[in-house]
Order: C-alpha cells, then structure tokens, then sequence
C-alpha cells in the first residue's frame, strides 16, 4: 500500500481504469484491499453519475452492501484462504432486470417501483458465491423493450463517449457505467441485442450467450424463449471471466442446458497471442451491404483485414432468411410480452392504482395504464393483435416458420466458417431524443443482432474503432455456433489484441474525462 | 410496406387494449393506431415466405419433459410471498372486488 504516495483520489482514479483481471490480481496479491477498489469505483459514481447531468447508468447504488461484500473478500483473504472466484474482490454493475434481494428491483418500469424482490436471481447468487461486490443497479429500457435507455420510467442513461447521445439499449446503464470507468464488470441482458449494440455504442465488450447457457431464474422476462444474461467488460478478458462465473447448469430453470461451460478463458489467453491460422471467418453478406453509415462499414472492412492478417481464411456465406429476422422477431417478441406481463396485475406485488374503482378488473385495467410506458403498451397491443383468432397464422404461426428458416441459414454457413461476422449495429449512438417517436426507426438498430436470438445461438460485440464521421465508437459482431463460445473468445481476444496494437492501447482509453460534477 | 396488409382501425385497437387490460386514454389511441398500423405494414413481410412445408420453431434449444426430483424443497414464506403485496389481509393477499353483484 502507497496511500501516503498519491492522494485518495488519483489513486481511486487509477484503480478504476484498471481491468477487471489486473484489479484481481492486485486484490489477491494485497497489493490493494478489495474495500479500496470498491471504494474507489464508488467515488467514481459519485463524481459522474449524476442523474441530471450525468451518465445516470445507475439507477439505485448501495455503498454499503457492496463495502461489506468487499469487506468479506478481504477478510478471508487475509485470513490466507484462496479466493472464491478468480474476480473476488472486483466490483460489478447489474442490469436492474435480475433479481436482488437486498435492493430494488424496477427493470426500470413504474410498475415495480421500489419493488424488493425475496429472493436473488441465480446469475446474482452466483456473483456473491465468487466474491464480486455488487455496486448497484443500472438502468434500462423499461422490460428490456428498447434500443436507446430512453425508454426507462427514471431516465435516460448518456454514452460517456458525448452526453447528448444515447448509450444504446436496453442494456445502455451497465454499457454505460462500463465505458465511464464506474464498474469494471457488469451484468446486462441480451433479447434482440441488449448486449451487443450498447457495447457497441460504448466502446466496451458484450458477449449474448448460447441460449440456456446462463440461468433465467430471477430475470423478469420479457421474451422468455429469446432472453439470455451475459457478461459485460471492457476486456475480451474479463469479459470471459465473468462468464465463466455466472453460465451453468442451472435446475431452476428448467430451459438451462445440462453441458459443460465452454472454456472461454483460456480460449481468450489463447487468442491474444493473435494466432487465427486455419480458422474460417464467415462474413455475411445479408448483414454487409446497404442501411450502415460509413463509418461502421469502414471499421467493419478494417477489421476483416486484420483478422485476414491474423491469418483467418475470410469466406463470403448467404443467409437468405436474415432479411425477414425484423420482421419475425417484432411478432414472436411481442407476442411473448403480452402473456409474459399479464402477471402485471396489481394483486400480489408491484404498482395497484385504484382511483375509486371497484371491481378487480378496472384496477388491473388502472394500474397497466399508469405502470406501463409507451413502449411497453405499443408491444402488449402487437402481441395480443398477433396472437388472435384470425391473424395468429398469418402473423405469429408464419413468423415461428421464419424463426426455423433462420436457424438453418446459421446451420448452412456455420457449415462454411467458423464464425461469422458482421458490423453489430448499423449506425453509431445517436443523439437523445431522435428516434423515441418513431418505433419502426428504433427497431432498425437490432437488425444485425436478432438472427442470433431466434437462432437461440452465440454472439458478442467487441470494439472495432471509431467511426470517422462522427468520432464515436462501432462495434464488431462475432457470432458462433451454439455452445461455440470458445472460438468465439479466440477470435475477438486475437482482434482485440491486433487492434490494440495497431492503435498503440485500448480503444476505451480515449473516451473523455467526464469530469461532470465533483 | 405492402399494402394489403390492412389498416388496424382505432376501434381494434381500444378492443385490443381491453383485452390485455389496458385503460388507454383517447390521445394514445390516436398515436398506437397510427404506429401499430406501420409496424404491422413491416412485420407482414413475413408472410412472402413461402413456409408451407417448414415446422415452426417456439423454441430454440429443443428440450422437453424438465423435471427436477420430486423432493420436498423450502419455498418462499407466507410473510416473504406477501412482502411486496400492495395489501394483505390475515396473511392473504388483500384484492378488489372480483365478481361482479350481477353474478
């Protein structure tokens, strides 16, 4: 320990732009104490996450819970028993969408408002088991439904890249916390690209795994057959981490596969020493031609250069049925919504609006329309449109056939490549407010992400850049095969390194300070 | 999009709302009617796939038939499953009327 070296705060601020895997070893050697970098992180939060002005990627923070998780991990580790997890002692941001017993729970909707859940999502189970404080919780597009966080009942989240803009969604809180040094790990949650395009708009690292991969027990769903959790860093590396401790079997769940998690961590140390011979990388033309602004496509044919110069074979692969994803994904998606939020109903936990009415139905009826935001409502509506009598061939029947057709064109060119890959999101974070009134505009953002939901495959998003035009952030989408995370991890870790080097250091080293409120 | 699709008229949408019980207001309405009706002109693409012949997929990891040991387990207690209640009652769960006095 140094503290009489640097002051509390240029210390704190050095440990908070340190990766989740340097921060471990720091804790577990005794170099810092697990309460200092919590600490440290929270100061952080203090300084820049102002709900007004700020990120705002928190929307209930507490101090003390996550002190005394630190406290422990320093305890037992000082008592010389070894680490629970290899990220013991690192602070984590979680998604407000999976339970916690000891905070709140909103998944950013009125409805849940101060909502303390009575037991702990597994995913939540899981980080305490390993010994990784939990911060807080980060906002998000309320139930998920959203690509901007504007769509929250407490708020929009800013990108730490330029304040005016969006951070991307649903998952824009724990992006967001990430990009501006808050958390170094977080949780988010990943339907049609609530992982990936915030990663993507931030600069940092998102993986959506294999559906079934990471239990559902404790997310409040929003499509159940296309939700998965997944971790979020700012490193291949730490991202890896973090999956290996929350993806597993998981009995609670009865949708959880009974295999074996893929080694990830390895698979990412192997893959920075940039080695990508003999690997077959897809790119698919359905999701490289027209609707991506320059600069992504730009950054997107950098990067398959260097992935050719890392010695990857690159093959062109055709997935016909990817043009009718959107389509399909907006029926299936709101279609599970409008049964998944029929438990919404004033009786037993939650939001209960009576204003004078009588009768059960009138309070259900009240309280929906008060608890619920716009976009929520618009997807209830569509899903109980699609689903009637008369339209549910047409509509939610046809898009289930599509939803097959999808999962044979991943077959058919994971016959061809190893991954696959394309630009994550077609346009870099745009400016607050532009798209909030025009929902078919705000579903474009998922167009190269949702295959990999209905699919129920793997895909993650790491950082390939800044768009020249506007000097913002694009990311890289790297998809596999179902339980195929660990090519996965080599690839982006080989990329990663590449770019890293090419650059002259991390891409997220260059977002600004964000000294906004002391 | 396609122009068979079929406009949703105001009047479907307020019978939609009532089914999912949803109170909206004459104002939303005006604005879901307007938005549905272009979201469904762009989700009505799905049916240019000629799918006849193609199973539907619900699922994306074929599993069926989960079940766990059938051993006695704790769940939640009756003060943890009321805790979030919006009212309770003698350890129930306090709700509105639910027939009406016509029944």
């Amino acid at each position: 320990m140094s503290s009489d070296a640097l002051t509390g705060s240029s210390m704190n601020s050095e440990l908070t732009r340190l990766t989740a895997a340097e921060l471990a070893q720091k804790i577990h050697s005794r170099e810092v104490s697990a309460v200092e970098v919590t600490q440290a992180h929270l100061d952080r939060i203090a300084a820049v996450d102002d709900r007004d002005e700020g990120v705002h990627a928190f929307l209930h923070v507490d101090a003390s819970a996550a002190l005394s998780a630190a406290a422990l991990v320093d305890e037992s580790l000082d008592a010389g028993t070894a680490p629970a997890s290899p990220l013991a002692g690192v602070p984590l941001a979680l998604k407000d969408v999976l339970t916690t017993s000891d905070m709140p729970t909103t998944v950013g909707s009125k409805i849940l408002e101060g909502w303390r859940p009575p037991y702990d999502a597994t995913v939540t189970a899981r980080l305490r088991a390993a010994g990784i404080p939990i911060l807080g919780k980060t906002n998000m597009d309320e139930f998920a439904m959203g690509s901007s966080t504007e769509y929250s009942a407490y708020g929009v989240t800013r990108n730490p890249w330029d304040l005016r803009r969006i951070p991307g969604g649903s998952g824009g809180g724990s992006a967001a916390a990430l990009a501006a040094f808050e958390a170094p790990l977080a949780i988010g949650t990943d339907t049609g690209g609530s992982i990936r395009q915030p990663a993507a708009m931030t600069g940092t690292v998102g993986v959506k795994p294999t559906y079934g991969a990471v239990s559902r027990f404790g997310l409040v769903a929003c499509a159940s057959s296309l939700d998965q959790a997944g971790p979020c860093a700012r490193t291949v590396l730490d991202t890896a981490l973090l999956h290996e401790v929350i993806a597993g079997h998981d009995p609670m769940d009865s949708t959880s596969i009974d295999a074996p998690v893929p080694d990830v961590v390895e698979a990412a140390r192997r893959g920075a020493s940039g080695d990508l011979r003999g690997l077959r990388v897809g790119v698919v033309r359905e999701l490289s031609g027209e609707g991506y602004q320059p600069g992504v496509r730009s950054t997107f044919e950098a990067a398959l250069r260097q992935l050719e110069a890392l010695g990857a074979e690159l093959v062109e692969v055709s997935t016909p049925h990817f043009r009718y994803a959107l389509a399909a994904y907006y029926l299936i998606l709101p279609s599970e919504v409008s049964s998944n939020l029929a438990r919404f109903d004033a009786m037993r936990y939650g939001l209960r609006v009576e204003n004078g009415a009588t009768s059960a139905e009138e309070v259900m009826a009240l309280t929906r329309e008060a608890g619920f935001g716009p976009e929520v409502k618009r997807r209830i509506i569509l899903g109980t449109y699609a689903l009637s009598s008369g339209y549910y061939d047409a509509y939610y029947g046809q898009a289930q056939k599509v939803r097959t057709l999808i999962s044979r064109d991943f077959a058919a060119a994971f016959e061809q490549a190893d991954v696959l890959v394309s630009p994550t999101a077609p346009t870099t974070a745009f400016p607050i407010g532009d798209k909030v009134d025009d929902p078919l505009a705000m579903y474009l953002n998922d167009l190269a992400t949702i295959p990999t939901n209905l699919a129920g495959t793997t895909a993650m998003s790491v950082p390939s850049g800044l768009a020249p035009e506007d000097g913002l952030p694009t990311g890289l989408q790297i998809m596999a095969p179902a339980l195929g995370e660990a090519v996965m991890y080599r690839v982006a870790a080989a990329y990663e390194a590449a770019r890293d080097a090419e650059d002259g250091g991390p891409l997220i080293q260059r977002v600004p300070g964000l000294e906004v409120s002391a | 999009m396609s122009a068979d699709s079929g406009a949703i008229t105001r009047a479907e949408v307020a019978h939609l709302a009532r089914l999912a019980r949803l109170a909206v207001n004459d104002q939303e309405l005006d604005v879901f009617a307007d938005q549905l009706d272009v979201i469904l002109g762009a989700v009505a693409r799905v049916g240019e796939v000629a799918a006849d012949d193609i199973p539907p997929t619900s699922h994306a990891v074929p599993l069926s038939n989960v079940f766990r040991p059938d051993e006695r387990r704790a769940g939640l207690t009756q003060e943890q499953a009321l805790s979030g209640a919006p009212a309770a009652e003698e350890g129930r769960f306090r709700v509105p009327q639910i027939l009406g006095e016509e029944e």
